[in-house]
């Protein structure tokens, strides 16, 4: 982390590690919803939603789309920015350093560098030090994570598997991540050298989580999450916050469902409200079973 | 309020959403106990409450629904101290200027603007003199921050940045725009738990302190 790209606002430093990092804190115990219109977006707002995540196909559709899925048209985009109050997030493919550029000239408040578009480089995500707007980025384990901090992400999501509707790899990753701090956490000095070449990733962020028994920045859950329950269950195991993608708007009733999921991230330790936010919502998304994907259908695999 | 509780007043955040951990770590620094505040139950028993950044839409529709932000409108209104910062002093205000209606807690004298300086690409930091605290000045972390457009008679405002004021205080309420829960500084958690103290040193023993003292 560094604030070598900080600028000069007519107010004050602007793009600082602290401001970026500091509005992913703002977003914490919320929900952020991906939205394909403005009325979604509108839909989300008025359930409660942190943030919506303005794209053009919800990952369900892109899996179903198939071919090479890219940053969403910006007319698109600045739509949704024009219709709601709360942030608004859009993704870029991971190392597409211009769909990056494009996305924060348009102001969008956060930027996704997402496996659920199609990888535009093989080797390398962008250098998020370089930009003013903040980055998210998902992870599957503590290494990666780290890997993207110290690219400059701002905020740190579990990949899970999009646009299934099954919670399963959202889990396996928060866990992953979770255990892997507290190996940190229970290792010496001398063994930390080891850890951060055996997880890739440089020894001052692993030695910041050894000291700090967390990320050094907000870390969200996602991909899957398509039940209130679910997202209870995500904070349980120690998410800030989840993102819900396509588990809203393939369900049969996305205001109730929205509103849902928003209540349990608030209430979920509190099973009373979960049952009672879950009373009658209607169908869920339909699932699929991960296996039935195979390798090659896997976007968790994607980005190093 | 027994000695302890005046030494050690309990403090409420509100918890629907936002950055939460981040006050209640500065409210432990300057000597607070704290609890979290989901449910009108969550009131019972406070000296005091902060209402944190977050996103203010989300805290009126949870908080509306469920009956709490009633709640805390009688509560403050009846005079528990409270601190709002960002998102906080949004939920405080009386007004927002040129925005759509969104459910407030409402009660101070001010009318704010939201997002005021832009998107998050235009949230910055600077040095805010906030003289009640005395010096160096504040380092102010504005992230999609509000401005307080106006003030009426029964509002000090206590900082002002770029032209505009940036914090403030009544008898009862103190607000900031920026969030020095994000920064190591407490001087503005310490002026609010001191000012809890205070009244609390002058009060009679309540009974629903009484019913939320450990």
């Amino acid at each position: 982390m560094n604030d070598d790209v900080a600028g000069n606002g007519a107010q004050g430093a602007t793009g600082t590690d602290a401001v970026k990092a500091g509005l992913a804190r703002m977003l914490k115990g919320g929900v952020i919803m991906d939205v394909v219109d403005a009325e979604q977006a509108r839909i989300a707002e008025d359930a409660g939603a942190c943030a919506v995540m303005a794209l053009e196909r919800i990952p369900a559709e892109i899996r179903r789309h198939g071919g090479v899925a890219r940053m969403s048209d910006p007319e698109m985009i600045m739509g949704i920015q024009e219709a709601v109050t709360i942030p608004v997030m859009a993704k870029c493919r991971i190392g597409h350093h211009v769909e990056a550029q494009v996305l924060q000239s348009l102001e969008i408040d956060y930027i996704d560098e997402s496996e659920v578009l199609t990888p535009a480089d093989e080797a390398s995500h962008v250098d998020k030090r370089a930009f003013t707007a903040p980055f998210v980025c998902g992870a599957t384990n503590l290494g990666e994570a780290l890997r993207r901090i110290a690219e400059g992400a701002a905020m740190i999501r579990t990949k899970g598997e999009a646009g299934t509707g099954n919670v399963v790899e959202a889990v396996r990753h928060m866990k992953t991540i979770t255990q892997g701090i507290r190996r940190v956490v229970t290792s010496t000095a001398e063994e930390r050298f080891a850890i951060a070449k055996e997880m890739a990733a440089p020894l001052e962020l692993v030695e910041w989580v050894g000291a700090n028994g967390r990320l050094p920045v907000v870390n969200f859950s996602a991909g899957g999450i398509a039940t209130p329950a679910d997202a209870a269950l995500m904070m349980y195991l120690g998410a800030e916050g989840v993102f819900v993608g396509s588990g809203i708007f393939m369900s049969e009733d996305p205001p109730a469902r929205a509103r849902a999921i928003v209540e349990a991230t608030t209430h979920w330790d509190d099973p009373a409200v979960v049952a009672r936010v879950s009373r009658g919502l209607r169908e869920a998304m339909p699932g699929i079973e991960i296996g039935e994907l195979g390798e090659a259908g896997l976007l968790q695999t994607r980005g190093w | 309020m027994s000695a302890e509780q005046a030494s050690r007043p309990r403090i409420g955040v509100l918890a629907v959403q936002g950055a939460v951990s981040e006050h209640e770590d500065a409210l432990a620094d300057v000597g607070a106990r704290t609890s979290r505040v989901r449910a009108a139950d969550d009131l019972q028993g406070l000296d005091g409450l902060v209402i944190p950044g977050g996103e203010s839409t989300t805290f009126g529709l949870v908080a509306g629904e469920s009956g709490l932000l009633d709640a805390l409108r009688a509560r403050i209104d009846d005079g528990l101290p409270v601190l709002g910062t960002c998102a906080g002093m949004i939920m405080l205000a009386d007004g927002i200027a040129g925005g759509g209606p969104q459910p407030l807690v409402g009660g101070m004298d001010i009318v704010v603007r939201r997002n005021a300086w832009g998107r998050q690409v235009r949230s910055f930091e600077a040095d805010v003199a906030v003289p009640v605290v005395g010096e160096p000045p504040m380092r102010g972390i504005f992230i999609r921050a509000p401005w307080i457009e106006s003030a009426g008679p029964s509002v000090e405002v206590i900082a002002e940045h770029g032209g505009h004021a940036v914090a403030a205080r009544d008898a009862t309420r103190i607000v900031a725009a920026f969030h020095p829960e994000l920064t190591g500084d407490r001087r503005l958690h310490r002026m609010f738990v001191d000012g809890v103290r205070e009244r609390g040193a002058g009060q009679q023993h309540e009974e629903d302190t009484v019913v939320g003292a450990q």
